[in-house]
């Protein structure tokens, strides 16, 4: 075959048509598909915890609020009490107090059908000496300070006991803390576990463009420029693998949001509720997924030109 | 430590001056001309490019002297999954250049050295010719002020292989110094007006060019 002459050819090539500014670092290869699948994971565990986590704090939120608004006073009549004299005497002494904005006895009748689901139906309670609760509803939740209704309480039916469940929601919001910390800490391990793979891979890819990497250096690239091409690179990859990750999350706490809502009259769908709340993930928790995939996009470029420049700087 | 392959080598290369290196193989051409693109560091000895002490450089300054010169491998050294346009303004592109700014500069050497109707291909598909005439055109896009060519017409035919003399030769006269490796002597003769700096044993003997 003859050479084409070295010199001004006639022939003229449309100049729009050409393959320009091509990524340096080849794109498609197993090791970066490998890659990709990993972080896709990592990218769904660590939403998931982050959801989670969100789930939790918002579910404890509601607990305690709820919780810190109410008040319970049990009377727990002897067995020659007149029990709705003494109810009537605490809801009176419980109205009069200033932190109570509305006091609900419950009746014989309720009482006995709180105990339905234990003892189950058609039993005769009226032997039965059954506690009588009345309902407090207060008026700043939480903020109340109830010893003087105690007090007065225990003086004027000393057979009623106060319960403003504040114990209970100070171990609730512990327990909904330590869930929280735990999934931090899990996030973390998740998050280190995933630049240990981003570093495995970038390592693996500069030994796999060695080649590539010495081309430039000879046609004048600075290390800069070189580790920006594995940063560009690296982040492609990082941002198929969040974005496979954060839509997988995200579909998963819809599908459990719908599922929720299905079995939300369930006794096992009561507990999950109360755990979890109504287990939809709000707009700001999406939001945060949002944030987790970004995060993970901008890690894995910038943790692959951190090693590619002291790889660089090792090789001066 | 190995045996030296050079020793006790004192030249300079000149601006806009052009010379062969020559000797047989493995002579150590190679190996000096990589010395001269600081991509070897001598164990022993000073070279100084551009005025600078290649020992005390610091690594950005061994990019700027780099950018000042063209280096043409003996094996080509394309990049297998670029296309040949993007090959020849590599050296554009690793300046930081936007590809705009440059391409009408690129396309242009192109068709200069005959590869107009060849810069999608990527070089796997081209010739042995053709890879030489794109790794040629890689060089020279940077207007460097040195040439450094490792046997540039090993690979082409004799005709072709003037061809591409001449086209350094065109360079040498618009400024560029010119130092070409090679051992085709056949090839030197036509080209008197060259100096030529001979390695042997490990020891270089500089010849001067005829008046041209």
């Amino acid at each position: 075959m003859n050479e084409p002459a070295v010199g001004p050819t006639a022939a003229r090539e449309p100049e729009t048509a050409l393959k320009t500014n091509a990524p340096l670092i080849p794109g498609d290869s197993v090791a970066g598909r490998a890659l990709v699948v990993v972080i896709a994971i990592m990218t769904f565990l660590a939403c998931l915890t982050a959801g989670s986590a969100l789930l939790v704090a918002g579910a404890s939120k509601a607990w305690r609020s709820d919780v810190s608004r109410d008040a319970v006073i049990q009377v727990k009549p002897g067995p020659h009490d007149d029990v709705e004299s003494l109810v009537a005497k605490a809801v009176a002494v419980a109205a009069k107090a200033p932190a109570v904005e509305s006091a609900h006895a419950y009746s014989k009748a309720e009482s006995e059908k709180l105990l339905e689901p234990w003892l189950g139906q058609g039993l005769d309670l009226s032997e039965l000496p059954i506690p009588r609760l009345i309902l407090l509803r207060l008026r700043t939740p939480g903020a109340e300070d109830l010893t003087a209704l105690r007090k007065a309480l225990a003086s004027a039916v000393p057979q009623a006991a106060l319960d403003d469940r504040r114990v209970w929601a100070a171990r609730l919001g512990a327990m909904a803390q330590a869930i929280v910390i735990l999934a931090a800490a899990l996030f973390l391990l998740m998050i280190v576990a995933m630049g240990t793979a981003i570093g495995f891979a970038t390592r693996g890819a500069m030994a796999g463009a060695r080649e590539i990497v010495e081309v430039l250096h000879l046609v004048g690239a600075s290390d800069a420029f070189i580790a920006g091409e594995f940063e560009t690179h690296f982040r492609g990859l990082g941002l198929r693998g969040a974005l496979i990750g954060g839509v997988a999350a995200a579909a998963f706490f819809g599908a459990a949001s719908l599922l929720s809502l299905s079995w939300a009259h369930s006794p096992g769908g009561e507990e999950i509720a109360a755990m979890f709340g109504s287990f939809a993930l709000p707009p700001s928790g999406y939001l945060a997924l949002l944030v987790v995939c970004g995060a993970v996009t901008l890690l894995t470029g910038l943790l692959s030109r951190t090693i590619v420049m002291r790889h660089l700087q090792r090789l001066q | 430590m190995g045996p030296e392959v050079l020793g006790d080598l004192n030249f300079s290369v000149e601006p806009q001056s052009f010379q062969f290196l020559t000797g047989p193989s493995g002579a150590g051409k190679t190996t000096l001309m990589r010395l001269m693109l600081l991509s070897l560091k001598p164990t022993r000895g000073t070279i100084r490019v551009f005025g600078r002490d290649a020992a005390t450089l610091r690594k950005n300054d061994m990019t700027t002297l780099r950018r000042r010169i063209g280096p043409v491998f003996q094996d080509f050294r394309l990049l297998d999954h670029l296309s040949t346009y993007e090959n020849v303004a590599l050296p554009l592109r690793a300046m930081g250049r936007e590809e705009k700014d440059y391409r009408a500069e690129v396309v242009e050497l192109l068709r200069w050295v005959g590869l107009g109707d060849r810069m999608d291909a990527p070089p796997p598909v081209l010739s042995g010719g053709e890879k030489q005439r794109a790794a040629i055109a890689r060089a020279l896009i940077v207007r460097p002020e040195l040439l450094l060519a490792d046997e540039p017409t090993g690979n082409v035919d004799p005709l072709l292989a003037r061809r591409l003399l001449r086209l350094f030769v065109e360079l040498h006269r618009l400024g560029t110094a010119v130092v070409i490796a090679t051992h085709d002597l056949h090839l030197m003769d036509q080209f008197g007006f060259a100096r030529r700096l001979t390695i042997g044993d490990g020891k270089l003997a500089v010849f001067d060019g005829l008046p041209s």
